[in-house]
C-alpha cells in the first residue's frame, strides 16, 4: 500500500480544444468554449448555449484513422481521441509491457446514437437501425478504446453521474497501490445528446446565458462535452524508466451526500466529507492546498453547498478556487477527467486557472473566485472536485513531485 | 486473480424464483412456459418502502433497495462502509421513458423524474439515500462484467482496510423496449421460452433474465456467514473452448488447489445452442469427476448474472446442499469446500470465483 501513483500522461478533446495544446492555448487567452450547437438535433439549438466539441462525427473519425471507427458512436469517438493523446504523452510503445488496465467513466453513453434509433423505433418496433443502438451502453466506449489498444487485463466503466470520471481515476490509483495494475489509463467521456439536454431543461437548471459559477447572479449551468484520460503509473514501474512525471496522484475521496437524489444537502456534507477523505489519504492538511478546481457548476444549488463546504473546511484561509465549466461547460461523466487535465496543466504551467464571468460575490459566502490567470503560480497541491446526481461525490488531489 | 478473505455475512437475491422474503432454494423451481422472459417475483415493497415514495420508483429501484435492505437485516448490520453497485444497463424504464416523452412531446414540457431517475448510480445512490450511509458509494457499468467489477471495488476496500463492512449487489432490469432489441440483435430467443429444456434447447439465443442481489462481505465472520470468497479474477476478452479450459485450470492452480479439491463447479451455460460448446467441453473434460452444476435456467441471463450464481453458491454452501434441479451429471457431492463459479457474458467476458466453506 506505500507504493505511489504517478500521472504519465494526459489527454484531452473538449470545446476548448481538441488536443492538450489547444487546450493550454484557450487558457492563457482566456477564452470559452461556449455557443449554440451545431450538432445536436434539437428544438433549443439556438436558444441553450452548451459548450460543444468544434468538430463533426466524420471530422472526429479522420482522427482516428481507424476503419471500423464509422460506425462509432460521438461518445467513443471523443473517448477514444483522449485516451488515444494520453498513451501517446506516456511514450508508451508497448502497452503489454507492464500490467496495464482501463476505467473509463460515462453518464449516458452512447445516447447520441440511441435517440437517433429510438425515433424510428418509436414509430414501430421493427424499425429503427440496429447499428444505431448497438453502442449505447455504458461499457461500449471503454469497450472500443480497450480493443483499439489491446488491453484486456484489467477494463472496466464507473457511472456515478457527474462524479464517473473521478471515481475511475479513484479506483485506477487504488489498483495500483493494491500492486494488482502497474498502470491504468483512467478518465471519462460524454457527448452532448438531446436526452442530456432536455433532462437539464426539464430541472430548469440550464442557464440562457454562459454560466456564472459561484456568481450571485448565477441561473443554472452550461452542458459541454469532451473527454479526458490519464495514464497512470506505479512508482515501481517508472523506476525502470526515465520519463516525464507530471504528478502524484496523493489522495482521494468518495462519500454520499446521502440527501436527495438530485439536489446538495445546503451545508454541503457530502462535498465536506469527499474533501476530508482524499486530504487524510493524501496525509495533507487544508493548508498544503494551494489551488481547488471546484465542481461549481453554477447551478444555485451546487456553489452554495460547495462554496460552504470549502469555507467550513478551509477557515479563513481558503486557498485560490475556481471553477472552469464556464470554459469547459459542464461535462458530466468527463467532467471529473477534464478538470484533472486541467488541473495537471496548471501545475505543470505554474498556473491558476481563472473562474470566467464572475462578477457578484454571493451573499452566503465569505469566499470569491479566482477570475483572472494567475501566472508563476507556486503550486503544491491541487483539490479536485466532482460531485453528481444522487449525491456521489469525489474529490481528487494531486501533487507536485 | 485477486486472493481474499472476505466472508459473505449477508446474501439477499431477487429472482424470478422465490427467493426473497423466506424463500430460499428449497423450493419448487418456477418453470416458465411461454413468456418472453423471465421476470422476477417482486416481493410486497411496503415492507421498506413507504408506496407513496415506491409509486414514483423504477422496477429495478425498489428491486434494489428491497434487495439491499434484506441483506443488511440478514448480517445485523445497519450501516456499511461502502455501498458498490453494477448494473449492465442501468435504470432503463426510466431512461426509455424519458426519451419517449422528448421525442412524443417533441422535447416540450417534460417531466424531470424519469430523467433523475435514469441515471445508472440511481440505484446505488437511492440505497445510500435510504440508509442515510454517506460513505463510499460506486456504480459500474460494464456489460457482462458490471457486477464483477463492484465486487473487486468491494474486495479491494477490505484488502485495503478502508471497510469492514461493504454492501456489493448487481442489478439489472428488463423492460420490452429493450428486450424487443435484443432479440433483433439474436441475443435472446425470439420465440416464447420455456426454462427446464434449457440444456437440450438447439436453439440461437438466451433467455433474458433479470435480478437483484446483494451481499454483505465482512473482513470478519460472523453467526449469519454463508462462505467466504477466497478468490476472484475478471476477464474482458473472449474466450474460446481451450483458452476458457486452460483459463479456468490456472485460476485453480494459482489457488492451490487441484481439480479435485473443487467441489462443485457452476457453470454459466446461457441455453444458447451457440455457446454450450464452450462449457459442455469443461463438464465433460477437466471437470468430468466434478459436480458440475448450472443456473441460468432460474434466473436468465442478464449482465449481471453473476450476482445470482454468487448467490446460489452462498446457499449451496451454507446448507450443504446441492439442488437437483441445478445438476448437470450424476456425480455424488460430498463436502461442499470449495465451490467454482464460472460464468461469461456472450462469451465476451468471463470471470471466475472461488468461494469456500467459511467453517474450515
Amino acid at each position: 500500500m506505500s507504493d505511489k501513483v504517478f500521472v504519465t500522461g494526459i489527454g484531452i478533446i473538449s470545446a476548448i480544444g481538441n488536443d492538450v495544446s489547444e487546450v493550454l492555448k484557450s487558457i492563457y487567452l482566456k477564452k470559452s468554449g461556449l455557443g449554440f450547437s451545431s450538432y445536436i438535433d434539437t428544438i433549443y439549438k439556438n436558444e441553450i448555449p452548451v459548450a460543444e466539441v468544434k468538430l463533426s462525427n466524420s471530422e472526429l473519425i479522420e482522427k482516428i484513422s481507424n476503419h471500423s471507427s464509422q460506425l462509432y458512436t460521438r461518445t467513443a469517438l471523443l473517448g477514444l481521441i483522449a485516451a488515444k493523446e494520453a498513451i501517446k504523452n506516456a511514450q508508451i510503445e508497448n502497452i503489454s509491457e507492464a500490467r496495464t488496465g482501463l476505467i473509463s467513466a460515462t453518464s449516458v453513453g452512447g445516447m447520441d446514437r440511441s435517440e437517433i434509433f429510438f425515433k424510428d423505433f418509436l414509430a414501430d418496433s421493427r424499425k429503427g437501425r440496429l447499428r444505431n443502438i448497438i453502442g449505447h451502453d455504458c461499457g461500449d466506449n471503454t469497450t472500443k478504446i480497450a480493443d483499439y489498444f489491446g488491453i484486456s487485463n484489467y477494463v472496466t466503466t464507473v457511472s456515478t453521474a457527474c462524479s464517473s470520471s473521478a471515481n475511475s481515476i479513484m479506483m485506477g490509483a487504488r489498483l495500483i497501490k493494491n500492486n494488482i495494475l502497474d498502470r491504468v489509463i483512467v478518465g471519462g467521456v460524454d457527448s452532448l445528446t438531446a436526452f442530456t439536454l432536455n433532462g437539464f431543461n426539464s430541472l430548469m437548471i440550464l442557464d440562457r446565458q454562459p454560466c456564472r459559477p459561484f456568481d450571485e447572479t448565477r441561473n443554472g449551468l452550461n452542458l459541454g462535452e469532451g473527454a479526458g484520460f490519464l495514464v497512470i503509473e506505479s512508482e515501481r514501474l517508472l523506476e525502470k524508466r526515465n520519463k516525464k512525471i507530471y504528478c502524484e496522484v496523493k489522495g482521494y475521496g468518495n462519500a454520499c451526500d446521502a440527501y436527495h437524489q438530485t439536489a446538495s444537502s445546503p451545508d454541503g456534507t457530502g462535498a465536506k466529507l469527499a474533501m476530508t477523505k482524499a486530504l487524510k489519504v493524501a496525509q495533507l492538511s487544508p493548508a498544503d492546498i494551494s489551488y481547488i478546481n471546484a465542481h461549481g457548476t453554477g447551478t444555485p444549488n451546487n456553489d452554495l453547498s460547495e462554496g460552504k463546504a470549502i469555507e467550513d473546511i478551509f477557515q479563513e484561509s481558503a486557498p485560490y478556487f475556481s471553477s472552469t465549466k464556464s470554459f469547459t461547460g459542464h461535462t458530466l461523466g468527463a467532467s471529473g477527467a477534464i478538470e484533472a487535465v486541467l488541473s495537471i496543466l496548471a501545475m505543470d504551467n505554474k498556473l491558476i486557472l481563472p473562474n470566467l464571468n464572475f462578477t457578484t460575490p454571493m451573499k452566503e459566502l465569505r469566499i470569491v473566485p479566482v477570475i483572472d490567470l494567475i501566472e508563476n503560480a507556486e503550486i503544491k497541491n491541487i483539490l479536485s472536485n466532482s460531485f453528481g446526481f444522487g449525491g456521489n461525490n469525489t474529490s481528487l488531489i494531486f501533487s507536485k513531485c | 486473480m485477486l486472493k481474499t478473505e472476505a466472508y459473505i455475512n449477508g446474501a439477499a437475491c431477487i429472482s424470478p424464483q422465490k427467493t426473497i422474503d423466506g424463500g430460499g432454494f428449497h423450493i419448487e423451481i418456477s418453470e416458465v412456459k411461454d413468456v418472453s422472459y423471465m421476470k422476477c417475483l417482486e416481493p410486497v415493497y411496503k415492507k421498506y418502502i413507504d408506496p407513496m415514495i415506491a409509486r414514483r420508483m423504477s422496477r429495478i429501484v425498489k428491486m434494489g433497495i428491497y434487495a439491499a435492505k434484506t441483506c443488511l437485516e440478514i448480517s445485523g448490520i445497519e450501516n456499511p462502509d461502502a455501498v458498490i453497485t453494477g448494473t449492465g444497463l442501468g435504470c432503463i424504464e426510466d431512461t426509455e421513458k424519458f426519451l419517449s416523452n422528448m421525442i412524443l412531446n417533441e422535447e416540450k414540457l417534460l417531466n424531470p423524474t424519469p430523467f433523475i431517475q435514469s441515471t445508472h448510480n440511481t440505484i446505488g445512490s437511492q440505497i445510500s439515500l435510504f440508509l442515510k450511509c454517506h460513505e463510499y458509494n460506486s456504480t459500474y457499468a460494464h456489460r457482462g462484467l458490471s457486477f464483477e467489477s463492484a465486487l473487486l471495488d468491494g474486495l479491494l476496500m477490505l484488502a485495503e482496510k478502508s471497510a469492514e463492512n461493504v454492501l456489493v449487489g448487481g442489478v439489472d432490469e428488463v423492460t420490452t423496449n429493450s428486450l424487443n432489441i435484443q432479440k433483433r440483435f439474436g441475443h435472446y430467443k425470439s420465440d416464447n421460452i420455456a426454462n427446464l429444456n434449457f440444456l437440450e434447447n438447439k436453439s440461437k439465443g438466451s433467455i433474458a433474465g433479470e435480478g437483484a442481489s446483494f451481499f454483505l462481505l465482512s473482513d470478519k465472520p460472523a453467526s449469519s456467514t454463508y462462505a467466504k470468497i477466497a478468490s476472484f479474477e475478471m476477464h474482458s476478452n473472449s474466450f474460446n473452448k481451450e483458452t476458457l479450459k486452460n483459463n479456468a485450470l490456472l485460476f485453480i492452480q494459482n489457488n492451490n488447489l487441484d481439480i479435485n479439491d473443487v467441489d462443485l463447479v457452476l457453470l454459466g451455460i446461457n441455453g444458447d445452442y451457440r455457446f454450450n460448446s464452450l462449457y459442455d467441453e469443461l463438464a465433460n473434460t477437466i471437470f468430468k469427476e466434478n459436480v458440475c452444476t448450472y443456473f441460468k435456467h432460474l434466473c436468465g441471463e442478464y449482465s449481471t448474472a453473476t450476482s445470482f450464481a454468487l448467490w446460489l453458491s452462498a446457499m449451496m454452501i451454507k446448507n450443504k446442499t446441492v439442488p437437483e434441479y441445478v445438476r448437470i451429471n450424476k456425480v455424488p457431492y460430498g463436502k461442499l469446500k470449495n465451490i467454482l463459479i464460472c460464468n461469461n457474458y456472450r462469451t465476451i467476458s468471463h470471470s471466475f470465483i472461488l468461494l469456500k466453506d467459511a467453517e474450515l
